[in-house]
């Protein structure tokens, strides 16, 4: 591994390929690297990607912003999400078919996530039983109560925020701007990860360490609040 | 008392000292502003946290501009690492800001759903689009006319020891949302233990729902007027708290 992942923002982008899947950490606005995505938005030569999300940002507002850029763009070929809301446009896309959706339960989706950074096969889980997302899932009875087989869902690229990072890559988050991040990061061939603050190797006590530096490729340090 | 409120504070009766609780949006988020006094309750939100206070406020809304939001987003990063103060990085799974309590843990979203779906959630409180008699529940997609997603509903009700649904008893139409036969998506089989509305409180337990209680001034012709589903009173009937 690179001992000084430091990167340029621009050249950490740059590594995204279109037809990529791409894994967004955040929670809405709440540890969403909205710098990373939204210099993701200006490449617009970076095309048919499925992206990977909690949910498409936030709703109801007057002006654009989060996820819903890339698809305004003509960005997204599919999207991977838990929680749609209100995004209209998106929407009517889903129903004509100009834009593929998978809507995955959060729970099932983090553990999707997690199983393809463990390096396993899958799992079972009750979630799902006798609605829509079994449909096409083997199930198994353990213990007479009936489960879902998952699957592990892997990315090309992750796209992840921490509040501070050293750069080795060794991250810790605030409150609850984790959420998907740690899990997400684990899933990508490729991490870039946005840190507000850079630390250097040792100003990070390693028991506070959330998320290892092994599983961080890029680091992009910025103290800028995009939205 | 407004309705959503007075569902909200019925809601909160029915908690016990030292449950951990997952609040969903709405109605049953305002549960968190009616536990009764000397009782604690842990609030579980799946973004990452046990342990919020009762403050939750949108930080911004449909008026708000790109540069209003930036500018609250700049003025709420001072961190003081107790989760007292309003902070850009604490959030519920609505988006509202909140604080948290002493006591309170974040942590991240697969030790969330570990909590949930590992059976450590005392009751979920989460609303509904249908309820049948059978306990089925149906939350998150009316065919052709709303894609909202499912969320962390369906790891919710999977894993809590009880399920409790907060909603008004009809739709804004008037049309019942308690019926014989859930015929919107599924968001799992059987899982509704218990509804409160501003009619009444029911128990489902096998196959059957029992009226347990009545809001004030409420007889039992309105409840059955307005359900679709076959029901049953309780012999002695309570009276909802006001």
């Amino acid at each position: 591994m690179a001992i000084d992942k430091v990167t340029e923002l621009a050249a950490a982008i740059d590594k995204i390929r279109s037809g990529d899947t791409v894994l967004l950490g955040g929670f809405n606005i709440c540890g969403c690297p909205t710098n990373l995505l939204y210099a993701l938005a200006e490449r617009t030569d970076i095309r048919d990607l499925t992206l990977v999300s909690e949910d498409f940002g936030s709703s109801g507002l007057s002006f654009t912003q989060g996820p819903e850029k890339l698809f305004l763009n003509g960005q997204l070929r599919k999207i991977i999400l838990s929680f749609l809301g209100n995004h209209k446009s998106a929407e009517l896309a889903i129903a004509e078919g100009r834009l593929e959706a998978e809507f995955v339960p959060q729970g099932t989706l983090v553990e999707r996530l997690r199983c393809a950074g463990a390096g396993l096969g899958g799992f079972y889980t009750r979630t799902g039983v006798g609605t829509e997302v079994e449909a096409g899932k083997e199930t198994k009875v353990i213990g007479g109560v009936k489960y879902l087989l998952e699957l592990p869902l892997r990315g090309n690229v992750a796209l992840v925020k921490a509040h501070r990072a050293d750069r080795y890559g060794n991250a810790v988050f605030r409150y609850t701007a984790a959420n998907l991040n740690p899990c997400m990061a684990m899933a990508a061939d490729l991490v870039i990860l946005e840190a507000e603050e850079l630390a250097e190797p040792g100003e990070i006590r390693p028991d506070e360490v959330q998320l290892p530096g092994v599983f961080v490729d890029h680091i992009v340090v910025t103290r800028e609040v995009q939205f | 008392m407004d309705k959503r409120h007075f569902i909200a504070k019925n809601v909160a009766a029915l908690f016990r000292d030292g449950d951990v609780v997952n609040l969903g949006i709405g109605i049953p988020t305002l549960a968190s502003l009616y536990i009764p006094a000397g009782l604690t309750v842990f609030f579980h939100a799946e973004n990452g946290c046990v342990g919020t206070d009762r403050t939750f406020t949108k930080p911004w809304n449909p008026e708000s501009t790109r540069e209003s939001v930036r500018q609250w987003l700049l003025e709420h990063n001072e961190y003081s690492g107790t989760g007292r103060e309003v902070h850009r990085d604490l959030c519920n799974a609505g988006n509202e800001s909140i604080t948290l309590l002493p006591g309170a843990a974040c942590f991240d979203s697969c030790t969330s759903f570990a909590i949930a779906k590992g059976g450590r959630l005392s009751a979920t409180v989460l609303g509904a689009l249908q309820v049948d008699r059978e306990g089925n529940l149906a939350n998150w997609k009316i065919p052709g006319k709303k894609l909202n997603g499912m969320g962390g509903a369906m790891d919710m009700v999977t894993g809590a020891k009880t399920v409790i649904v907060a909603m008004e008893h009809c739709t804004k139409r008037g049309e019942p949302k308690i019926v014989e036969r859930c015929t919107l998506p599924l968001t799992a089989l059987g899982c509704v233990n218990r509804i409160v509305t501003e009619l009444c409180v029911m128990e489902c337990r096998s196959g059957e729902l029992l009226v347990t209680a009545l809001a004030p001034g409420v007889e039992r012709e309105d409840v059955i007027s307005r359900t679709a589903a076959e029901l049953r009173f309780a012999d002695k009937l309570t009276q909802m708290s006001v």
